[in-house]
């Protein structure tokens, strides 16, 4: 399924249109405060905005608020936690496999409290996708990761992504993260969304 | 049983004790002397007047006085609910909702308690439907007011875990469930544990007023019993149906939290 936005306009952000294909990664760089989280948000429908997005041939308002998010998964940069452990985060019925992000199989029933910033973001990746997606939208999944756990993620972020074939939008900073995962590279700037060709900036 | 009349002198002693306590606490410098009198003074005019109001309402037993009357408190309730709140709904929406669930818990168990259990004739006599409302209202404004003060603040505490709960797809509900449950709860406690506490720790202040104006004990104590069931069942209800309407006005028709609609 592709994820098509039409003439999408939030905040001050000019209004635009992208298609993003299945199993193909759109990297969305610029500099903090240009709207990409704000334009992440409202793909989730998690804020009021203008124009429409479709997921195939579905509107986002042709569903249910809670059904659209769980279809199109935003992974925002900051996890939020509101149990006691991280456990209780995860659907009950499904048993977790953790050994793919790095981290060890008991972490899920340490206290939430005790984990370090780079284990919750790698954590809060494994919940996000513990009931499968549409589609995804990745708010920097690796900013709080050091280079092995960072190249890690990204691979099994990179076979999840290419076994279900998911349409992805990818927030990154770092160019050479960009260039590893990037299907195209957009960036914001002054409210309006430019394409980045290959091997120039 | 004659009950003692009360001159005006005598209160006046008593508001010289209250003077005299103002004193004190200027010379050890508490910094409450203003506001205690100013309060002790809103007290007396305040009685006074609604005294005056009240010896005129039960002298005609007219349903259309007793209706204005009631319709009066509930206004001021309403106000006083709004008032008690840090953030609250925009647009009347904390002033509608805190009033209609007082309306619709407080009237319903004040007219179900006249009509079926005390039944004077007529039901709305004032000497009964006026001070049961007021006991009623009373209660339950400070629980409905009590629980949508936490709703909503938690609400904003916590409002990054609830956008992260609906990014994971679950609904509004599902996302609000534990701060609904907790405001509830929170409204619930005080009435819960003054029923608790009842004849053991505390004399209620009603029948107190009962038996010094000349009831029997047995009979003032039938009527403090029905009172604070009925109390119970008003806040249960008024704070049940207030952070049911509020939590879903925290979100929009799309089921996204909507902060902007609290000041």
């Amino acid at each position: 399924m592709s994820l098509i936005l039409r003439q999408l306009a939030v905040g001050d952000l000019k209004p635009l249109s992208l298609e993003i294909a299945p199993g193909e990664i759109l990297c969305l760089s610029g500099a903090s405060g240009s709207g990409k989280s704000r334009l992440l948000r409202a793909i989730a429908d998690l804020d009021p905005h203008q124009g429409s997005v479709w997921l195939e041939g579905t509107e986002q308002s042709s569903v249910s608020g809670h059904c659209w998010r769980n279809w199109v998964r935003l992974v925002p940069a900051e996890s939020q936690w509101w149990f006691e452990t991280v456990e209780e985060h995860f659907p009950a019925d499904k048993e977790q496999d953790l050994s793919a992000l790095g981290l060890k199989q008991k972490m899920l029933k340490s206290p939430v409290s005790r984990l370090s910033s780079g284990e919750k973001q790698r954590l809060s990746l494994a919940r996000a996708l513990a009931v499968a997606p549409r589609a995804l939208l990745l708010d920097e999944p690796t900013a709080n990761l050091d280079p092995d756990a960072t190249e890690q993620i990204e691979r099994w972020l990179l076979q999840s992504i290419r076994a279900h074939q998911w349409p992805v939008i990818w927030v990154a900073h770092d160019p050479e993260q960009i260039a590893r995962v990037a299907s195209r590279h957009y960036q914001l700037k002054a409210d309006q969304l430019r394409e980045v060709s290959h091997g120039s900036d | 049983m004659e009950v003692i009349d009360l001159a005006w002198w005598q209160l006046g002693l008593a508001a010289l004790m209250v003077v005299a306590l103002a004193i004190c606490s200027h010379l050890v410098r508490l910094g409450v002397e203003k506001s205690l009198l100013i309060a002790a003074v809103r007290t007396v005019v305040q009685l006074s007047l609604i005294g005056l109001v009240l010896e005129a309402l039960f002298a005609t037993t007219a349903l259309h006085w007793v209706a204005l009357m009631a319709l009066a408190m509930l206004l001021i309730a309403g106000r006083e609910v709004t008032r008690r709140q840090k953030r609250r709904l925009t647009g009347g929406w904390g002033f509608g909702i805190g009033t209609l669930s007082m309306f619709l818990s407080s009237f319903a168990v004040t007219i179900l308690t006249l009509t079926v259990i005390i039944g004077p004739d007529p039901w709305y006599t004032p000497q009964y439907a006026i001070p049961l409302l007021g006991m009623m209202l009373g209660n339950t404004m400070t629980g409905v007011a009590i629980s949508l003060d936490r709703l909503t603040e938690t609400a904003w505490q916590q409002r990054a875990a609830i956008e992260g709960r609906l990014m994971l797809g679950q609904t509004w509900q599902q996302a609000i469930t534990d701060i609904r449950r907790d405001a509830m709860r929170s409204g619930m406690i005080p009435t819960i544990n003054a029923m608790a506490a009842a004849g053991v720790v505390s004399l209620p202040g009603m029948m107190t007023g009962q038996i010094l104006a000349g009831s029997s004990p047995a009979l003032a104590v039938k009527y403090q019993i029905l009172v604070m069931l009925t109390i119970t069942v008003g806040v249960g209800f008024g704070t049940l149906a207030g952070v049911t309407l509020a939590s879903r006005r925290l979100f929009d028709g799309r089921e996204r939290l909507r902060m902007d609609r609290l000041v």
